[in-house]
């Protein structure tokens, strides 16, 4: 759900055409027929933006049949926990939770805890500035006398609250919400259930269909329910797996270019409330598990920045790290920009002009700026929107009108350079110079260490306190080469760390708060044991024994699947015998199999902690979530999320359709930024604008254009933006066949080629026709293949948690023929108004 | 794997005289033309901008010159229709075409050069330093693979990456396929192979499922390049009934035998190899 | 041209001459240019493991390089994520590192200009710094008006690293936030 596998990860996808020949049933549950629906066993289309109706429903299927495996839900979930009597669901309170402040649009998340004194929240809660989480760390929770009912009968218990609040979300309901007939949702959760248990395992995939929603987070928090109560985490062939769409994508969160974050998912600090290093420690620290060891994960990353300046003395330099007030994701950032408040701004290897939400607007905020730097492979539009951009275009900002200072700096490509990537699944893979990189080109490694260096050399005879954290950064990586290329394996040294003696880390578990262990990041610790650039190890697979341990390197500790300690039942020992994957060898007293466990590896599965011991050592035998603070997998999420305890149903900021359940309409909480460049059409009904616009990628193409558009091999095989409609809309609004069409939105109109095709399904929704508009959105103004941006389209409003952008479901029109041109497009914008809706 | 493949994939050393050839399985294509690209990156082949075709996904358009693979989209039937299955009876097959490297290979027949031959493997191949670029191996074709390059006047064509195979190394669509829907190997084995997923397919209510290009009776006297289809040949733009003009051989040779003489009259006055500019 | 070897060479003499393949359809129809054919990877000085740069599968390529030039790249089949097979974006690699449509020299624009023009690299990294030093002290911010610590500057900040390599993700974050940014963020919100 909500990923296209075979065009956007065909040889990912091999697996699954693998496993379906072996006899897996598969389904794909998606708004649109795609190159993924037609190698399945089911397509299952459903309207953008309705997938928490969707799989609240399979929720309920497992609640009301009694699908749940018992055993893993009573031993390894928090269905048992009981929670505060002040809670109250959307079904009491019209769409909102308890704890809803009208005045900040925010949550007190104080009647979400669990029941029991002792519970607070820790890393994850709101922010000070009004009050939204900022944070993305992983939550803590103190662990304690959480009251438990192990029946999972009474009434405040997590099990029978999900009973509850799901219970709404019955076929019928599916089926009006998604437009998914109460058959078809029914083979998929009866699949699903049928394939789930001690014998066997289901997993989810999923992608950006998921994510670029104002409810993103919660629509993986209600497949992370699904998944727990049906056992299906921690074991083989079970999961949620996300297929992420760049190189090291995975990398650039775990080594966060990310503002709310630290390596290793330590969160940034905040001005008010982490003043200290000890301030921050006992906000990051969980009473239970391994975020009980937040103090030396932390004290090692200081000691790796700053080396020998950090010192206990001086909070190990803790004061060179600036301080978070409030939002300052990349959108904020776009808008501040916009008005003026941003003076300087560098690109690597991102293309923002054509890959973000309202990508007009970031145009325009680009034309703000006093100077920009990019680095990439070619002349992205991000890099040429001065010259020969939309807006130029339209006579709305010409060459002459643009002040911004532009400096395109040729990047080196990955064969001009070694490095690593993680991909998707937490696998580090080394990849190794091949080739010197031509001419100006360079590496991002010899971009950063080198500006660096000149940046400390201005600031050397500084005395201003500000200068101290640059001078005092450890800062002296070997070069070589005739560009005295930093040595990437040296950097990687770094993130992996060192011991008081100067050893390279074997793993996190050395790590210390004392200021004697040196780390970059702490999830990698081990990924340069012994010295040996473990990341570059190819033990060709065909050798493998069960997940290739010895090909590359997996966060953490070479993990394959996380959480592992669930694939074996309470007792120890495999749930079955077709699904041992690790379990507890009595013999010798240790955790064993075809991985490495997850867990504690001489932890017996009937340990009890004791009641005062905290971190790692307050983990009891059953407790296989070692990074969740009460060692459980969460079915109801106490704290950490901005929008709610359990997943529920809304429309998306844009709708045509009403919400069915209560009055409020979309996420209470989504984060919008009012400004005349962003503005939204009304939601609810369907005559503002009334098709849903989604967008998408396809094979030929990657991402915003900026590694297939400039090159001929990939251009050729689709060189111009198209929209696919179903035949219904195109004989609604008279769209011929390989003509043009015109999209319009409350933002910007596009045009593309017509794709009539039934690919694009025509869904009955609440009673009426549901048309949908599919855009892939690889197109920009530059390289082999221009078209407009799908982007263009989009509003900036994003989910709350993670600050993603919904760009899967918004509201169009669309209309025969071109676009307007020069000042007439604006004009056509501004005072547009549709035709006749379905 | 097949023993008289090599560990890349490609024809283990000693089997020169095996045929070797392609299957390609549609039932598992997923159309995400990487056997195009791959064998354009490997064979150095020029674009073929085409733009947007408003065929599908099919951009390519039809094997030529430019395209020595190409990949056929279709789409079948309604997503509204009402059939019970939530897509209703809609099908999008897409399977990857390709030189079928015929057992009575009609390009070969009509060539009066020798550009085309038989390979020890079986596959046929033209040589582009020796085509003089005459064009009857291009409407000789039953199947309208082989074509005239206009930029350098020679006849092109899927060689099945015969460089590759003569370091034992695997075709280069064979290789990239991310779902293996195109296989390499040899044809007895891959014969075998498509018989046996023909009746899995089947099975799974494939009905129409059917091979193409494995009948040795049939007009080209079989293929080195058999497809399991989902469909009849029609549906995908394959000719269904191929036939190599060859039963008409000794027309076909007086005509080619009067074409040769007359170039070789042309050729007395110049030399060998000044075809191309 | 050495006529007779022309002439012996041609096709349609070496169809006649004794052993010869008379229906010129096998070995004997082989130009010398055929009988050599060989996969240029044969001809590589070294062979170079690396990872595709597209998507986050992470499929093993392997890049074959003759005279410090990319020969080829094409997949690894003992990756056990990919078994050698890479989908159109990543057996176009070859076409994305050394296709024309690189940019292989600093281009600069000046406000207001309306092309671009040349400038060297080390001037460029000059300029860059000092941008980056001057914002920076122009618009640090020390405190809040409460007294209470932020140490940092909103005056510039930095987008992407998802295409990046960790080393190099890892260096952008420490010295930007060393020099106080906050706004350093990437493709995993797009």
């Amino acid at each position: 759900m909500g990923s296209n596998m075979a065009e956007c990860h065909p040889v990912a996808f091999q697996w699954v055409v693998e496993a379906r020949q072996k006899g897996a049933k598969v389904f794909h549950v998606d708004p649109r027929f795609t190159r993924t629906s037609a190698l399945v066993d089911r397509h299952v289309p459903l309207r953008a933006g309705s997938d928490i109706a969707f799989l609240g429903g399979i929720v309920n299927h497992i609640l009301s049949t009694g699908s749940e495996l018992r055993d893993y839900v009573v031993a390894y979930t928090n269905a048992s926990h009981l929670v505060s009597e002040d809670l109250r669901l959307p079904q009491d309170l019209d769409g909102l939770f308890s704890g809803w402040d009208p005045d900040t649009a925010t949550y007190d998340r104080t009647s979400w805890r669990y029941e029991g004194p002792t519970v607070r929240a820790s890393a994850g809660r709101p922010g000070p500035a009004g009050g939204q989480t900022f944070q993305s760390a992983p939550t803590a929770v103190e662990h304690g006398a959480v009251s438990t009912d192990p029946s999972l009968e009474h009434p405040r218990c997590v099990f029978q609250i999900l009973k509850r609040h799901f219970a709404r979300y019955t076929p019928a309901f599916v089926a009006e919400s998604c437009g998914v007939p109460e058959e078809q949702f029914l083979e998929v959760a009866q699949a699903l259930c049928a394939n789930s248990g001690r014998e066997r395992t289901s997993a989810f995939v999923y992608s950006v269909g998921w994510t670029q929603h104002t409810v993103g987070v919660q629509y993986i928090r209600t497949a992370s329910i699904i998944q727990l109560l049906l056992g299906n985490i921690g074991r083989p062939g079970g999961g949620i797996l996300a297929l992420r769409g760049h190189a090291s994508i995975q990398g650039s969160t775990d080594i966060p270019t990310l503002y709310d974050l630290l390596p290793g998912y330590l969160p940034m600090p905040m001005a008010t409330s982490h003043p200290t290093l000890a301030d921050y420690v006992t906000y990051g620290t969980a009473s239970k598990g391994f975020w009980g060891n937040t103090g030396a994960y932390i004290t090692s990353l200081l000691k790796a920045w700053w080396g020998d300046a950090a010192q206990p003395e001086n909070d190990y330099c803790y004061g060179h790290l600036p301080r978070l007030t409030g939002d300052h994701s990349a959108y904020r950032t776009a808008l501040d920009m916009l008005d003026g408040k941003v003076e300087g701004y560098l690109l690597f290897g991102e293309n923002p002009a054509v890959g973000s939400a309202n990508s007009r607007l970031h145009r325009l905020a680009l034309a703000q700026l006093d100077w920009l730097v990019v680095r990439d492979l070619s002349e992205i539009e991000s890099a040429t929107f001065w010259r020969d951009g939309p807006e130029t275009e339209s006579g709305e900002l010409g060459p002459e009108d643009i002040a911004t200072e532009v400096f395109l700096l040729p990047a080196a490509a990955h064969t001009e350079k070694d490095g690593s990537f993680t991909n998707t699944e937490r696998l580090l893979q080394w990849h190794t110079k091949a080739v010197e990189p031509a001419g100006d080109c360079r590496s991002d490694l010899w971009f950063c260490y080198h500006l660096g260096r000149r940046i400390r050399d201005k600031l050397a005879a500084s005395g201003e306190h500000r200068d101290r954290a640059v001078l005092d950064l450890t800062w002296d990586y070997p070069t070589h080469g005739p560009h005295e290329e930093p040595s990437a394996s040296a950097v990687l040294a770094e993130i992996n760390g060192w011991d008081a003696e100067g050893q390279a880390l074997d793993g996190y578990g050395r790590l210390a708060d004392d200021g004697s262990t040196r780390c970059g990041c702490w999830i990698y610790a081990g990924c340069y044991a012994g010295g040996v650039n473990q990341t570059a190890r190819r033990r060709p697979g065909q050798e493998r024994s069960g997940v290739a341990p010895g090909w590359g390197w997996a966060w953490p500790d070479n993990r394959r699947i996380l959480y592992n300690r669930a694939s074996a039942a309470p007792d120890g020992s495999p749930w079955s015998e077709r699904k041992r994957y690790v379990w507890w060898d009595a013999a010798s007293g240790h955790w064993t199999g075809d991985d490495r466990p997850d867990f504690v590896a001489d932890l017996a599965p009937d340990h009890q902690p004791d009641a005062h011991a905290r971190g790692p050592a307050a983990l009891g035998g059953c407790d296989p979530f070692i990074m969740q603070a009460d060692g459980k997998g969460w079915l109801y999420a106490p704290d950490g999320l901005a929008d709610g305890p359990l997943p529920t149903h809304y429309e998306p900021h844009e709708s045509p359709v009403a919400n069915r359940l209560y009055r409020e309409q979309a996420n209470p909480a989504r984060r919008r930024f009012p400004h005349p460049a962003n503005p939204s059409a009304g939601s609810g009904d369907h005559r503002d604008y009334p098709f849903v616009a989604t967008t998408y990628r396809i094979a030929e193409h990657h991402t915003a254009g900026g590694m297939s558009r400039f090159q001929q091999r990939l251009s050729q095989l689709a060189r111009e933006m198209f929209v696919e409609v179903h035949p219904e809309l195109a004989a609604l609004r008279g769209l011929e066949q390989g003509g043009w069409a015109t999209v319009v939105t409350a933002r910007s109109a596009i045009e593309a080629r017509v794709l009539v095709t039934e690919r694009m399904p025509a869904l009955e929704v609440a009673g009426r026709r549901l048309l949908q508009v599919g855009l892939p959105y690889h197109w920009g103004h530059a390289g082999l293949a221009p078209g407009d941006a799908a982007n263009d389209l989009f509003p900036i409003v994003v989910d709350p948690n993670v600050a993603i952008q919904e760009v899967k479901a918004a509201t169009c029109d669309i209309v025969a023929g071109r676009r307007p041109r020069g000042p007439a497009l604006r004009t056509f914008v501004e005072t547009y108004r549709p035709g006749p809706g379905p | 794997m097949s023993g008289l493949l090599g560990p890349e994939g490609g024809p283990a050393p000693g089997t020169e005289g095996v045929r070797f050839g392609f299957f390609t399985d549609s039932s598992i294509c997923i159309g995400c033309k990487a056997c195009e690209v791959a064998c354009k990156e490997w064979n150095d082949v020029p674009d073929n901008p085409l733009g947007f075709t408003a065929n599908s996904y099919d951009n390519t358009g039809a094997l030529g010159a430019n395209a020595w693979r190409h990949v056929a989209f279709v789409e079948q039937g309604s997503t509204t229709a009402d059939t019970g299955s939530a897509s209703g009876d809609f099908r999008w097959l897409m399977s990857s075409d390709v030189c079928k490297h015929c057992s009575s290979p009609a390009c070969l027949e009509v060539c009066p050069t020798g550009a085309l031959f038989t390979t020890e493997f079986a596959t046929i191949v033209v040589q582009d330093d020796v085509c003089n670029g005459c064009g009857y191996c291009v409407t000789a074709c039953p199947f309208g693979v082989i074509e005239r390059r206009e930029a350098d006047g020679g006849a092109w064509k899927c060689t099945m990456c015969y460089d590759r195979m003569r370091g034992a190394k695997e075709p280069a669509c064979a290789q990239a396929c991310p779902t293996d829907s195109i296989q390499f190997g040899p044809l007895e084995e891959l014969r075998a192979q498509a018989a046996e997923r023909l009746a899995e397919v089947v099975a799974s209510g494939e009905t129409r499922a059917q091979l193409y290009g494995e009948d040795p009776d049939d007009g080209v006297g079989g293929t080195g390049a058999l497809f399991l289809l989902l469909d009849d040949p029609e549906v995908y733009r394959l000719p269904p009934d191929p036939v190599t003009p060859s039963r008409h051989l000794a027309r076909m040779w007086a005509m080619a035998g009067a074409a040769a003489g007359a170039l070789a009259a042309v050729l007395a006055g110049s030399l060998v190899g000044e075809r191309r500019r | 041209m050495r006529l007779r070897e022309a002439i012996l060479s041609w096709p349609v003499t070496r169809q006649l001459r004794p052993g010869g393949d008379h229906l010129a359809l096998g070995a004997a129809a082989r130009s010398a240019r055929t009988e050599g054919l060989h996969p240029r990877t044969e001809d590589a000085d070294r062979v170079v493991a690396s990872i595709c740069p597209f998507c986050a599968v992470g499929c093993a390529q392997r890049i074959y390089v003759k005279g410090e030039e990319i020969l080829h790249i094409e997949g690894d089949p003992a990756s056990p994520v990919s078994r050698g097979r890479l989908c159109p974006r990543g057996s176009s690699t070859k076409d994305l590192v050394t296709g024309p449509g690189r940019v292989t020299t600093v281009r600069y624009r000046r406000p207001h200009a309306v092309d671009w023009e040349d400038l060297p690299l080390d001037e460029a990294m000059d300029m860059i710094a000092e941008r980056i030093v001057t914002s920076r002290a122009a618009h640090w911010q020390d405190t809040d008006e409460d007294g209470v610590p932020l140490h940092r500057t909103l005056a510039f900040g930095t987008l992407g690293g998802a295409a990046c390599d960790n080393e190099e993700n890892y260096l952008i974050k420490k010295l930007f936030t060393a020099l106080g940014a906050l706004q350093i963020e990437n493709q995993a919100r797009i």
